[in-house]
Formats: structure tokens, sequence, C-alpha cells
């Protein structure tokens, strides 16, 4: 670390003394990078070694690329990579959108303001396992609750998770639920950390609360937004929790996502095949994920 | 009595009332550890057993954990076993899903225990590499086929199908008189299998060695006819509109409700519900009955059998001299009788000398005559072969659903079962 | 009339927020408060009897109250975790946002790996055995720090931009060391974030179920979320404790989510005297 750090300010030309000891030095990431790269990435990254092998724990065997030419030959799998997109889309706007709009409403001087919060983020709490079942028994054909409203008003509601090309944003809209208070509690740093006068000043020029919101909220909460996105982006690629404690991928395929037909691979006791599985999702959320994040942080840079 | 010799005395039995308990002491430094899963009776089982015994034994103690069933819980056991952290006597399914631990290298070999010669061979060989056996059974012989209302039997007069086709007459006679025929529940998927898997019988009445030559590579689903009608059954009550209308969104839960209140008249599953419908529903058990799912033929009509899950030590064991003790309680009929109370009992067992009580449920009643001198049954595909494919029960959820025709379910099944095998290294794949 | 207006939209607003998120929170209430058959049927309706203080004592009592234990556990887990996560990820998020330099493009990587890489979890097991921390609560903390890492510098680095670089040279030319100006001036402007970061983490870890699953097994080292499997198995559910359960195991978080709201007030009366 030390020749690390001396190198990289060498490379910054006139030699001070003020630059040798920088006021950010690199040791800092060095507890970060211990914990990580010995619990994390060592053990990870090595582990790619088996997607090269049928493995049983027990033993392993080279194979190749024979895991990946199987992955590839998976039955379901353009279905679950549509889904995985479809379900990351849905649940990435979403969440930005009602986050952005819940942290308004709720910096907003309204009464009542505490305990709206909490509401809004008690499904964060709550186990996806609790969820799930929650859920499921909610949108029953015919005797969830929520079939039972539309009833009321005289819609009959569809099958949410046993019609095959709806389940998929069933999930989706469930995810929203579950995770729009995270997003929500990101805005709302967001917006504190926007200074008031900004608010005054723009109040004694007889500004709108739509201008003030275009004006002053959407631009300067812009690192909150990135935050949210990437990490909701990535997460509805990765994360199958839901999916998997309200429909396991069905009914039938139909709303697989990768993820959970690895964790099916890897329950079945391919784990050769399922790490395989898991270098593919992670080059596929890596070649999205990473352009995503670098154009998101350019703006940022321009601004 | 002076005063003198009362307190020797009573400085005698102090001192000797230290020494007992110091001996107990140190006889109770056997503490082992066991893991099973967590389904309710396999833990009423394992407290009752583990008390029992401890009573009879005081210088062993064991420690009961629990972990989820299920894939998640293969998973957990094979990691345990794979790095040595495993308790030292587990619970764990028998058939193919064993053969997957590598037991030759992780267990302990069973063979000479003298309580083996009592336990029946069709157990041993499911728990068996070679020569080698590995296990005790924990639970009785159990089957798959179909439970039936009594009530909607007695209304509509009908028969117990001994064919197919009988079966399928009573489901149009059932559903003339404005009841669902046949309860299907796949918001739990595994429930979607039983009509695929509890026909195993019909295909070996017809193909005796189709397992072997399934194993090899040579019979598949989607070739052999006789194979491929589980999956046609399947599409056959779907599409004759005998389900409940909310197939989809029912669980293994309501089937079991459905069946016994008479909300529908036959519903596939394997008789280890039989302790769950006795804990939820009591006395109403006597509403259901029970028989084997029907092939083409009267004559050959018989029962697909699921073995029990059986008690393993692993190599890695603390005291295997404890473990092995505990093991052979099990396999006695002492550990029977403690069965015996601790739940509803769901079929014979597989060890000689146990007894079943005389006021077993009129379920299982049904189900011995199977198993006696006359019946007919075989084993369940995965206890005959290594071979079963993870994606089946999504099959069957399609096929049961309308969603895929069983031809083609049955292909891709067939396709699904070769990483199986190539991840086991059978020959020939 | 705007006024009128604007007042209207906020109350649809308000009130369609609230029947959104109480309605499935009312299911599970309901739920957990039913004896075990009508629990089973999972509807909507208003219980026969209320054995709610039965439900509650079996869930407590449990296999020899397992959940104190895992209350326990998980406690120690979350705190020493999140404390640690707080600290090093700062850290990082703050050299990383301010120093230019050619470990920038790195940094980002690796961090993001943190988010699309699942863990291995044998070898990972295998590691934990060699360095003597398989089956610890200290080692389980380590684990759930290496594993929640990239979220936090994540959220870190974004915020550290909105805090004005002037702040930090003005100390430095005050001849504050690097550590003084890390925890004296930018820790404190961060807390908004800090407790963000705080509260989602402590979720999170508290409800994490498949690391201790694997990482920390063994009765004494149960956490919160493994004592859901007391109730519900692959093939019977007692629903009615399964919710009891989870509205048990939900209580710490959501005590920390109610502290952490009155900083947020709080932090919005200074951020007014700021401005």
């Amino acid at each position: 670390m030390m020749a690390m750090s001396s190198s990289a300010t060498a490379s910054n030309a006139p030699l001070t003394k003020r630059q040798r000891t920088s006021p950010y030095p690199t040791w800092f990431f060095l507890p970060a990078a211990i914990i990580y790269g010995v619990l994390f990435l060592f053990p990870t990254f090595s582990s790619i070694y088996f997607s090269l092998t049928r493995w049983t724990l027990f033993d392993s065997t080279f194979i190749g690329l024979d895991n990946f030419a199987q992955f590839f030959r998976e039955p379901f799998l353009i279905q679950g990579v549509i889904n995985t997109i479809i379900f990351a889309l849905v649940t990435c706007t979403l969440k930005v959108v009602f986050g952005l709009g819940l942290a308004v409403l709720l910096t907003s001087d309204i009464r009542m303001r505490a305990l709206l919060r909490s509401i809004v983020f008690f499904p964060v709490l709550v186990s996806a396992v609790g969820v799930g079942i929650a859920f499921t028994a909610m949108m029953h054909p015919t005797r969830g609750i929520i079939n039972i409203a539309l009833d009321l008003v005289g819609i009959s509601g569809p099958g949410w998770l046993t019609n095959p090309a709806l389940a998929i944003y069933s999930v989706a809209l469930v995810e929203v639920w579950r995770g729009v208070g995270l997003a929500t509690v990101i805005f709302i740093a967001g917006i504190m950390s926007i200074p008031q006068d900004y608010y005054e000043a723009a109040r004694i020029d007889g500004a709108s609360a739509w201008e003030r919101f275009c004006y002053i909220t959407l631009p300067l909460s812009r690192p909150a937004t990135v935050t949210v996105i990437i990490l909701s982006f990535i997460h509805g690629l990765r994360n199958f929790e839901l999916v998997w404690a309200m429909t396991r991928g069905g009914p039938g395929f139909a709303s697989d996502v990768l993820a959970s037909v690895i964790y099916k691979q890897y329950q079945a006791g391919f784990y050769g095949l399922s790490t395989a599985g898991n270098v593919v999702l992670f080059v596929l959320i890596a070649l999205m994920a990473i352009p995503l994040y670098i154009y998101l942080n350019r703006r940022e840079g321009h601004q | 009595m002076n005063t003198k010799t009362a307190r020797h005395l009573m400085v005698g039995s102090a001192v000797s009332a230290l020494m007992l308990t110091s001996t107990a002491v140190q006889a109770q430094t056997v503490n082992l550890t066991m893991l099973v899963d967590n389904a309710s009776h396999t833990v009423a089982i394992s407290e009752a057993l583990v008390a029992a015994f401890e009573a009879d034994n005081p210088d062993i103690s064991i420690d009961i954990e629990t972990r989820p069933g299920g894939g998640e819980g293969d998973n957990i056991v094979k990691t345990r076993l794979a790095t040595g952290q495993m308790t030292d006597i587990f619970w764990y399914n028998s058939g193919s899903l064993l053969q997957a631990l590598n037991p030759a290298q992780t267990l302990i070999d069973l063979s000479d225990e003298p309580y083996m010669d009592d336990i029946a061979d069709s157990f041993k060989q499911v728990v068996s590499v070679g020569e080698e056996i590995f296990g005790v059974p924990t639970r009785p012989a159990e089957a798959g086929g179909i439970f039936y209302n009594r009530a909607i039997y007695d209304e509509l007069g009908l028969e117990i199908p001994l064919t197919w086709d009988a079966f399928m007459a009573n489901n149009e006679a059932i559903a003339a008189a404005g009841h669902t025929p046949v309860i299907q529940t796949y918001r739990d998927t595994w429930t979607s299998q039983l009509f695929v898997l509890a026909d195993f019988y019909n295909v070996l009445a017809q193909e005796p060695d189709w397992a072997e030559r399934y194993t090899n590579n040579e019979a598949k689903y989607a070739t052999s006819a006789i194979a491929l009608r589980g999956f046609e059954k399947l599409a056959e009550v779907h599409d004759a509109g005998f389900l409940n209308a909310d197939f989809g969104a029912a669980g293994y839960e309501d089937g079991l409700r459905m069946v016994v209140e008479g909300e529908g008249a036959h519903y596939p599953m394997i008789t280890f519900a039989i302790p769950a419908i006795s804990d939820t529903f009591g006395d109403a058990i006597e509403n259901v009955g029970f028989f084997a799912q029907p092939g083409d033929s009267a004559e050959e009509n018989g029962l697909t059998v699921w073995m029990p899950a059986a008690l393993y030590i692993p190599q890695t064991t603390s005291d295997e001299e404890a473990a092995r003790r505990f093991l052979a309680f099990v396999a006695s009929p002492e550990g029977c009788a403690v069965q015996n109370e601790a739940v509803a009992v769901n079929g014979p067992y597989l060890i000689n000398g146990c007894e079943l009580p005389e006021d077993v449920a009129g379920v299982v009643r049904d189900l011995l005559p199977y198993f006696e001198e006359g019946g007919n049954n075989a084993p369940a595909l995965e206890f005959l072969s290594p071979i079963k494919g993870p994606l089946l029960e999504q099959l069957t959820v399609e096929v049961g659903s309308g969603i895929r025709p069983p031809q083609d379910a049955a292909a891709l099944y067939d396709q699904d079962v070769v990483r199986q095998a190539q991840q086991l290294g059978l020959d020939g794949w | 009339m705007i006024a009128l207006r604007r007042y209207g939209l906020t109350v649809i607003a308000v009130f369609s927020t609230v029947i959104i998120f109480i309605v499935p929170f009312l299911f599970i209430v309901l739920t957990a408060i039913k004896d075990r058959t009508e629990a089973a049927r999972l509807d909507f309706s208003w219980p026969t009897n209320f054995p709610v203080w039965e439900n509650f004592w079996t869930v407590i009592s449990t296999r020899n109250f397992m959940l104190v234990t895992a209350y326990i556990n998980s406690t120690l887990i979350t705190v020493g975790a999140v404390t640690l996560l707080v600290i090093l990820a700062a850290m990082v998020g703050y050299v990383r946002q301010r120093r230019k330099g050619w470990w920038n493009g790195l940094v980002d990587f690796l961090v993001l790996a943190g988010l699309m890489m699942p863990p291995a979890v044998v070898p990972t097991i295998w590691l934990l055995q060699e360095i003597g921390l398989f089956a610890t609560l200290h080692g389980m903390v380590f684990i759930q720090v290496a594993y929640n890492l990239s979220f936090c510098i994540i959220l870190y680095r974004a915020f550290i931009a909105t805090i004005p670089r002037e702040l930090d040279e003005a100390a430095i030319i005050d001849g504050a060391r690097p550590l003084d100006v890390f925890f004296r001036v930018i820790l404190p402007l961060l807390k908004p974030v800090t407790v963000t970061v705080i509260v989602v983490q402590s979720v999170t870890i508290f409800n994490d179920f498949v690391n201790p699953l694997y990482y920390l097994p063994g009765n004494q080292n149960v956490t919160v979320q493994l004592t859901l499997y007391n109730f519900q198995s692959q093939f019977s559910t007692a629903y009615n404790l399964l919710f009891m359960n989870i509205l048990l195991v939900t209580i710490p978080p959501l005590i920390v989510f109610l502290f952490y709201n009155r900083q947020i007030v709080a932090g919005m009366t200074a951020g007014a005297v700021k401005g």
C-alpha cells in the first residue's frame, strides 16, 4: 500500500511535501480492502475455477467449458433472460418514480409525517417469506382480497400469479411494494442534504411548488437518484427472493429469472453448472450495469 | 444412635451422594448432536425418540438441530458433509438423494449391526452401496396413490377403481353430481408430480426392467408408451375439466382440507400426509380412504411404494459407539412403539417385530392389503434409479395446467435428466 | 382554488399510500392472531377467537426459547457489523470521491462486483475453517461486513460529493491530520446518509438468513430468520405462528427505524440552521 500511494503521487509530477502526505491517504482503503478481499473476492473469484469442473462438493473433475455449453442449452434460458430484464426494468423504474414521489411527499410539511414514513418503510422490515405468503394469498384469483375488491367495482380480476403472461409483472409489483421504502429513505437523505436557502430564495422569487421540484429538488438530489438507479437495477437483475417465495418461477417456467434458474441448478446439486451460470449472470449484469454506472457518473462530473 | 455416629453417617452419605453425583456427571459426558429436517412430524418423532433413548441411557444426551427441507436442505446436508461439519447423527432421505452424498466415503457402514437382519431387504437396498448399509428407517413404508373422500363415494355408490378407465368413469359421475372430481394444488409445485411418480408400479408391471434400462440411458419417458402414460393421465384429468377451479393457486394444505371436507373427491398424494391430516382434522381422517393409482389392467393393480427417510452416522461423528447405540434403539420394536405414540402411524413398519397399534385409521387399513401376501407393490423410480431431474415439477405443472402437451413435457424431462446422469458420472451418458 | 386542489391531491396521495401499505400489513397481523385452522385459509376474515397470547407464548418458547437466543445473536452480529460498515465504507467512499488516481476504476469495479457476483458458499466455508472463523459470531460479523460493503460504499461515495470540498480544505489548512478531517469534519456532515446506512444495513443483516444458515450452524448460534423454520416446512406451515414470529422479529428493526425517523427530523432543523 505504501508503495502504491507513493507511486501514485509520483505520477502527479511536482513532488512536494504536501502531496507526499495527501490529506486523502490511500490507506483509508486498507481495512475495508482486507476484509472484502479475504472474505469475498478471494473465495468468490477462485470458485470460478469450479465452473470448469463437474463438482459434487465431494470431488471435482475438470471438464473444460462443458458447463457453459450446457448452461446455454438450458431449455428456458431465453425466457429467463427476457424475464430478468423485464423484472429489473419494471422494478427499477417504479422504485425511482414512486420513491422520489414519496420522498417529496414525506419531506413536505404534512401532518402525520413520521407515521407515514414508518408505514412506507415497514415492508422493508418484513421478511421476503412473509411478504411472499401474504401477497400470494391476496392475489388468489377467487378468494384473494385484490380480486374481491375489483369485483365490487365490477371488474373481474385476473389470475395474478396463475396466468403465465402476468406472473412476472405481479411479482415485480410486489417487489416494488417491498423495496420502495428503501428507495424512499435514500431520496429523503438526498433531499435533506439540499440547503434550505435554495428553497427560500426560490420562494422569494415566487417559484411554484412544481418549479421548485423541477429546478431544485430534481437536479440537486441527483446523487440519491444515481444511487437508487444503480442499486435497484442490479438488485432487480440478481435478486429472486420474491420470485422464489411467490411462484418458484411458475406457472411452469413463465416467471423464471436467470437467478432462479441458477438457484434451481444449485439446489439440484449441479454445483459446477450453477457456478458457470453465476459467471454468465455476472458478465451479463456487468455488461449492462457498468456502462450505466459510467454514464450516470460522467454526467455528474459535467454538472 | 449417638450424635457422633449420626454425624459420621451424615458425612458418609453426603460423601457418597457427592460421589454419586460426580459419577453421574462424569457418565453424562457423551453429548451428541443430530440434524433433522424441520417438518413438524420429523421434529416430533426425533424428540420422542431422543427422550425415550435418554431415559434408558442416562450417559448419553442428544441435542436436536433442525434444517429446512427440500432442495435447500439437500444443500445444507451436502455442504456440511463436504466440509466435515456434519452433526454426529443425521436424518436424510433414502434412495437417489442418498447416493448424491457419496456415502461410501462419508458415512459409517452399519452392515455388521445385529439388528440389520430384522430390517426389510426392500429398505436396506435403498440405503446401501454394494455390501455396505448406511441407515436405519425412521418411519413406516409410505406409498403414493390417490386419497378419496368416502362420503362422495358412498353418496354416489362408487367402487374403488382398478383401471384408469374406471377411475375416469368415477370422475365423470362425480362431476355430474356437481362435485369436483380431482384436486390439484400447484402453488406447491411438488404436488403436481404425483400422477407421474405414482404411476410407476404400472410401468414396472408392463416392463419389469424399465428402471434399469432408464439408468443405462436406454429407456426414455417420451419414447416409452407405458412411461408416457403418467404424463398423459395428468393431461386427461385437466382436459376433461375435472380439476378444482383454483388448481393453480391452491396449496398442499388446501388439497388435504378439500379431500377431507368433501370439496373434492380425489387427491393424489403420498401417505406421509396421513399424520398431517390426523393433526389438523382429528377424527375427520375417517372421511378419507386411499387406493393405488390404477393402470390399464385390473389384474395388475398395485401400489407404488416410497421408502422413508433414514438416520445415518457420518464418519466425522464425535462418538461412533454412542451414535450406533441410538440407531440400534431406533431400529428396535421399542423405537417403533415410541413412534406410534408420537404421531399417527401411516403404514406398515419395515422392522421385524414392530406392531401397528390396534386403532389405526381406516385410510391406513386401505393401504395394508397391498403390502400383505398376494398384494402387489413396487418401489417408486427414485428408489431404483439415481436419476431424477430437477425440472419435473415445473413440467408437470405445465401439463396439468394445459400449457404443454404431455409428449413435449416428457421429451423435455428426458433432456433434463441428462445433466443429473452426467453429474453422477454414470456410464453411457 | 389552486391551494384547495393541491390540498385535495395531497389527501389522495396520502390516502392511497395508506391503503396500499396498510392492507398487506393488516393481513399479516390478522393472520398472526388467528388459530391455526382459520389462519390456514389465508383469507381476510375477522378471527372468531383471538389466541393472541397463546400464539405469542408458543412462538417465544418453542424449542427452548430459541427466539430469545436468536434475538441476542442477531443483535450482536448486527451491531458489530453495522459499526464496522459505517466507518470502513465511509473511509473508502471519502478517499475514492476526493482523490483522483489510477486505481479509481479498479475500486469502482471491485465495489460493483460485490453487488453483481453472488458469494461462493463452499469455498468460503473452507476459508473460514482455515482461519478459525467458521461457526463463530465474530466470523459472521466479518462476513456481513464483506458482503455489504459495496452497498454502503456506493451510498457514501454519492453523498460525499454533496459536501463542499472547501470544508475539508479549510480544516487541512488549519493543520488537521487526515483522520481528524475525516472523523471531525466529514463524518458529522454525513449524518443523513449515515443514518440511512445504519437503518438499511441493520434491517438487511438482522433479517439475513442464507448466510447464517451456512456459516453459523449450531443451535446456540441460531439467528432470528432461522426461527421462522420452526413453523414453516415443506409439508406443513402453521401460518398463525409463522406470522406472529415474523411480527416479533420485525420489532427490533422497527425500533431502529423509529430512532432513525427522529434523527431525520433533527437533521431537517439542523439543515435549516446551516442554510
